[in-house]
């Protein structure tokens, strides 16, 4: 499964917030947002994933961009992941049908019934600005690849 | 993914054989994987150059360790306290850094002070600033100029296909 490309719309998804609400494609309007994939909540090297990227969200803030961090674990294990790496990166659940917005945004790692290790930047207008996928799910995308995903929607 | 880098810049922490291959860790002294790869690459005969990466996410531990490298580095013992505290991880509380500053002969009140200064935390936060850069995901993140950033453990093979590499 390719990863959504640059250029394409958002399509309509529906996520869950950590406090249960619905998170959808019209949440992606007005700023930019960088949707980081990751496979599953507790598996060891997502562990330092999310707490380099955790450096980056101030200059994130700085550029009006805005990261959440995807996987199809329920939201409470996203929660008590998020708490125990110390970050304060929002999660969405794409659990429930499982991996249902992955799947539109070519996320998903189906050998493995998972998220695949993904970046998505999606522009202010909720189309995709810059994309990437690890060549597999071991391979994690360094915080350069963040910083070259927002660039992108500022050139 | 290629990382450019100066293979002529040198922090100022390197130890090992000058003319040996240059490899730089971006550590965490916390680090399970990092306390591995430390003495590996300590008996390999490359040029290791250690640098911080220090998140926050980690809490406090981290950062203080930081420093107190820093401040051993003041007195010319960085690498006798790396190697100190990677041995023996268990023993990284105030009282032990303390003690293991007397027993190297520091001067114990300009360590604690030292350690907690600016020029450490300058250096901590350059250090970031650059393995960030570098595309650091996590720790170790090992750098061997004109390779891609590696972030596993270096074992025997590692270190004989890079000594193989350079001929």
């Amino acid at each position: 499964m390719a990863i959504i490309a640059p250029g394409t719309a958002v399509p309509e998804i529906v996520l869950k917030r950590e406090d249960g609400s619905d998170f959808t494609q019209a949440d992606l309007q007005g700023r930019t947002t960088v949707l980081v994939f990751y496979p599953f909540a507790f598996s060891g090297v997502c562990t330092d994933q999310l707490q380099v990227y955790e450096e980056l969200l101030p200059e994130l803030a700085e550029k009006d961009a805005v990261m959440y961090a995807v996987s199809t674990d329920a939201s409470p294990s996203q929660t008590a992941f998020r708490e125990k790496l110390g970050v304060t990166i929002e999660q969405l659940s794409d659990f429930e049908p499982k991996g249902t917005a992955s799947r539109a945004l070519g996320a998903y790692f189906e050998p493995g019934g998972m998220t695949n290790r993904a970046l998505v930047v999606v522009a202010p207008d909720g189309t995709v600005a810059w994309s990437y996928e690890g060549a597999n799910p071991g391979e994690l995308p360094g915080p350069d690849k963040v910083r070259e995903g927002v660039a992108a929607v500022a050139a | 993914m290629a990382v450019s880098a100066d293979p002529g810049a040198r922090g100022p922490h390197v130890a090992g054989p000058p003319d040996g291959p240059h490899v730089v860790l971006w550590g965490d002294v916390t680090c399970p994987r990092c306390q591995q790869a430390v003495p590996r690459l300590r008996s390999a005969p490359v040029c290791l150059e250690w640098r911080h990466l220090v998140l926050r996410a980690r809490g406090p531990r981290p950062r203080a360790l930081a420093g107190a490298l820093e401040a051993a580095a003041a007195q010319g013992a960085f690498w006798p306290v790396l190697d100190a505290l990677v041995a023996q991880p268990g023993r990284t509380e105030d009282p032990d850094l303390w003690a293991l500053a007397e027993r190297l002969g520091l001067d114990v009140a300009r360590f604690d002070t030292d350690r907690r200064g600016d020029a450490a935390a300058a250096r901590i936060a350059a250090d970031l600033r650059d393995g960030l850069a570098a595309g650091a995901s996590g720790t170790p993140a090992i750098l061997v100029p004109g390779r891609p950033l590696d972030h596993g453990v270096p074992d025997d093979a590692w270190v004989a296909a890079l000594l193989a590499e350079r001929g």
